[in-house]
């Protein structure tokens, strides 16, 4: 079914989100939607969904105008998104969260054997070797998104948009996403596809539209575009490096991990990172590399093992350890757990050091403001002032605050777990040049990522772990896409 | 474009108008504030209706006793805001109260109100450690370790006192029930005061920042450095100590500590609360707004009195006044199932 969206305009309050936007996809196709963000993408897709209406614009399916005004209509209309927080209830079964809305009924009974039947159908149409009995919180996150649109297309979806559907995947689960989004379209289903990532977007896509400033700067087929063009109408300038690495002479040993175990996942980890030096952690979700961040800054329990910091024992117990030492953590999921979405901009940033902004008991708000106003310039927070709420940010400048609540306390070891996840292409690179004058400054810096390039480009050495064990340590020169690879899934 | 927060159809209908009237930013500064004015005016034209009603009302006699009425309720209710802002809850403040009482009219028999009223508040002190503890180290829900609580303290109380009514005639100890300072009943005054210390800290204070960030978000905060379980354990023992003030005042101003006392006050405690608009789920709200729900509650039932309503309504208008004021808040707020 095509698509149309036709000088499409929405805005929030005095923001114009969306300044007449028209895009199309057609049945059978894939169209990849490519911006940074704010530039419009999410807000198209709610529009799509019927979460949110337009100002002003008129959408068609067929040609025929619809006006999609609530989920339910959009839905009925054969539309489905597939959100980055997935929608799936996770104590029910797969079979039921796919048939939730219509239960094959035998008078007033479950019919729980066809229910069975129909997925088990369903799903081995779409070559997906699950078993619907299982209840999805025991699913990966991967399988559970393939779940999700096996969901939509159960419910006769035949416009399936997805929201970064890659952003938490590890590149094996990205060609499993594929392979059934590649099936679909085969089967003449109308496919959106958001993503920050642009080798997958060019991998997967038959057309890209390019989204900026609430505007559609081109759609281009996929052989008519490169890489450096998309980019470069993305950010509306060219960026010259994607990687701006400054090498850095290490110093003296900051953290030093021997033979570390959780109860959970790690199993003897052993790990160095050095004054002024970027160590990345690279591996595959589920390798252990979050829960070695988290046992670092003493928010998971270590069951045995020695940590040294600065050559000095270390056993943190707690966050507030790990803080007191200077350690920062800038965590992988920022809306759950990085930011207070309902604060203010300044006490987000204030919050780990707030005892520095305290004259006799009581907290100077002046000094605060004054103290994340310089982090703001220094960091080039966009923001209209350091009153505003966080959830009002873009997700890239919602990272940069939870990077300068650390930088207020100057760390000596700063932990970063996927920085740039869904962060835009202009903001990341702003990021990894933050990261080189932080390290140039004598930070020690210990960053996760399951971006290859971004690892390889952004690290002085890399550590690749597997299944909570370390399986291969390269020096930057060293360092390639295949070892790393390797090493990965041995 | 990352939508804001809460993008209902009601409040863009509603910004819209007054963007029209005010300009954009002042429009969606009124809409903010709005819950919390609405409360105020809400009180205002309440009071004003009843002044037309009886004019007995807006004597200084009557304020006074409304204000003196309200006292127990609001202080109690300032402790538990601490604790709702937390994403708590406390279910045991009216037997906490109790207890305290009794331990406070028997042990002042004995030794004087001075080591009476300091044991007794010690004792509340420690009973709302002990949800604290329940709550943190144990892991037992709020509600439910509370409603424990509740029934163990009331029947500790009945155990301690046989049953019967203890009573207290030490002036020193009478006075913070019965007592004025110019015309004003102590009560009130302590009302104040803990209100103003309240206010400060939990605006003024680092405690009271980690008291918002608690309840906003438990992890980000846990993993900003602060140390959760003690500040939910000190918010829970506040909760407890102010219960025992409650206790203090209620069994000055009747010269008796009575087992029975405060049965069922929880209700009207978190009432105030929620009419004040604090945020079940955590992270919203404040004292203020606590201190004009326990006036309305107070007015209300005044009112009533004043305007010959037969008494069996008290309850029922009461869960009335509940429903209007939450309604006013949740036009801007997603549903519970949401």
């Amino acid at each position: 079914m095509t698509v149309e969206l036709l000088d499409i305009r929405k805005s929030f309050g005095g923001v114009h989100a969306l300044r007449g936007v028209s895009f199309r996809a057609e049945a059978g196709e894939v169209t990849a939607l490519v911006g940074e963000n704010g530039a419009g993408k999410s807000t198209l897709l709610k529009i799509l969904s019927g979460a949110l209406t337009a100002d002003a614009g008129d959408v068609r399916l067929e040609g025929r105008p619809v006006s999609l005004h609530t989920p339910t209509v959009a839905q009925r209309a054969g539309i489905a998104i597939i959100h980055q927080e997935l929608s799936l209830l996770p104590d029910l079964s797969i079979a039921e969260n796919m048939y939730l809305t219509r239960l094959p009924m035998r008078g007033p009974l479950v019919d729980w054997g066809r229910l069975r039947a129909d997925s088990r159908r369903l799903l081995a149409r779409q070559e997906l070797r699950l078993d619907p009995s299982t209840r999805v919180a025991r699913l990966s996150l991967a399988r559970q998104q393939l779940v999700e649109i096996a969901r939509a297309i159960a419910q006769d979806a035949r416009i399936l948009a997805m929201d970064e559907p890659t952003a938490p995947l590890a590149d094996e689960e990205v060609q499993t996403l594929f392979r059934l989004i590649r099936q679909l379209r085969g089967r003449g289903v109308t496919l959106i596809f958001v993503s920050h990532r642009l080798d997958e977007v060019f991998e997967i896509a038959d057309r890209i539209t390019v989204l900026r400033d609430g505007q559609v700067v081109r759609t281009l087929a996929r052989s008519e575009a490169s890489p450096e063009l998309v980019v470069q109408m993305m950010v509306g300038r060219t960026i010259q490096e994607q990687f701006p690495k400054v090498a850095q002479v290490p110093g003296d040993l900051v953290l030093e991990v021997r033979n570390l175990y959780t109860k959970e996942l790690l199993r003897g980890v052993s790990l160095t990172v050095r004054r002024g030096e970027i160590v990345g952690l690279a591996g595959l979700v589920g390798a252990g590399r979050t829960e070695l961040a988290r046992a670092i800054f003493g928010a998971d329990r270590i069951e045995r093992g020695t940590l040294l910091l600065d050559g000095k024992p270390y056993r943190p117990r707690h966050p507030g350890d790990a803080v007191r030492l200077g350690i920062g953590y800038v965590p992988e999921d920022r809306k759950r757990s990085g930011l207070l979405l309902n604060f203010r901009l300044f006490s987000n940033h204030t919050l780990a050091s707030l005892k520095k902004f305290a004259r006799g008991g009581r907290l100077v708000q002046r000094l605060e403001v004054r103290a994340f106003q310089r982090w703001m310039q220094e960091l080039s927070i966009h923001a209209r002032s350091a009153h505003q709420q966080a959830a009002s940010l873009s997700g890239g400048n919602q990272q940069k605050v939870v990077l300068s609540k650390w930088l207020e306390l100057s760390p000596r070891l700063l932990i970063l777990d996927e920085p740039t996840r869904g962060v835009d292409v202009g903001a990341k690179v702003e990021l990894y040049e933050i990261m080189n004058r932080l390290a140039a400054s004598g930070t020690a810096i210990l960053m996760i990522s399951s971006d290859l390039p971004e690892v390889l480009g952004v690290s002085d050495r890399l550590v690749v772990m597997h299944e909570g064990r370390v399986t291969g340590e390269f020096e930057r020169a060293q360092a390639t896409k295949e070892r790393v690879m390797a090493a990965a899934i041995a | 474009m990352a939508a804001p927060r809460s993008d209902t159809g009601a409040e863009e209908k509603v910004v819209r108008g007054l963007r029209g009237v005010l300009g954009a930013e002042l429009a969606r500064q009124v809409w903010r504030a709005a819950p919390q004015y609405g409360l105020l005016i809400g009180f205002v034209v309440l009071c004003a209706i009843l002044s037309a009603a009886s004019p007995y009302f807006l004597t200084t006699q009557n304020l006074l006793n409304v204000a003196l009425q309200a006292a127990v309720v609001a202080i109690m209710g300032f402790g538990l805001t601490f604790v709702i802002l937390t994403r708590g809850i406390d279910l045991s403040v009216g037997s906490v109260l109790a207890l305290s009482g009794a331990v406070m009219a028997t042990v002042t028999a004995g030794r004087g109100p001075l080591i009476g009223i300091l044991i007794g508040l010690l004792a509340a002190t420690l009973l709302g450690t002990v949800n604290g503890l329940f709550v943190t180290a144990a892991k037992v829900a709020p509600f439910i370790a509370t409603l424990a609580m509740l029934a163990i303290a009331r029947g500790l109380t009945y155990v301690y006192t046989q049953g019967a009514p203890v009573g207290v005639h030490a002036t020193a100890f009478t006075f913070w029930g019965q007592g004025t300072i110019a015309t004003v009943p102590v009560p009130v005054m302590v009302m104040l005061v803990i209100f103003i210390l309240s206010l400060s800290i939990l605006t003024q204070t680092r405690f009271g920042r980690y008291v918002y960030a608690i309840g906003s978000n438990p992890e980000v905060s846990r993993l900003s450095g602060i140390p959760i379980n003690r500040y939910v354990v000190a918010v829970y023992a506040i909760s407890g100590l102010l219960a025992g003030v409650g206790g203090l005042i209620l069994t000055g101003r009747l010269a008796s500590a009575d087992p029975n006392s405060a049965t069922g006050s929880e209700l009207d405690v978190i009432a105030a609360v929620v009419i004040g608009g604090t945020s079940l789920f955590g992270g919203r709200g404040g004292v203020f707004g606590t201190l004009v729900g326990a006036l309305i509650i107070s007015v209300v039932a005044n009112g009533l009195v004043l305007l010959n309503v037969n008494p069996f309504w008290t309850q029922a208008v009461k869960g009335a006044i509940i429903l209007m004021a939450v309604l006013a808040d949740s036009i801007k707020r997603k549903s519970w199932y949401e």
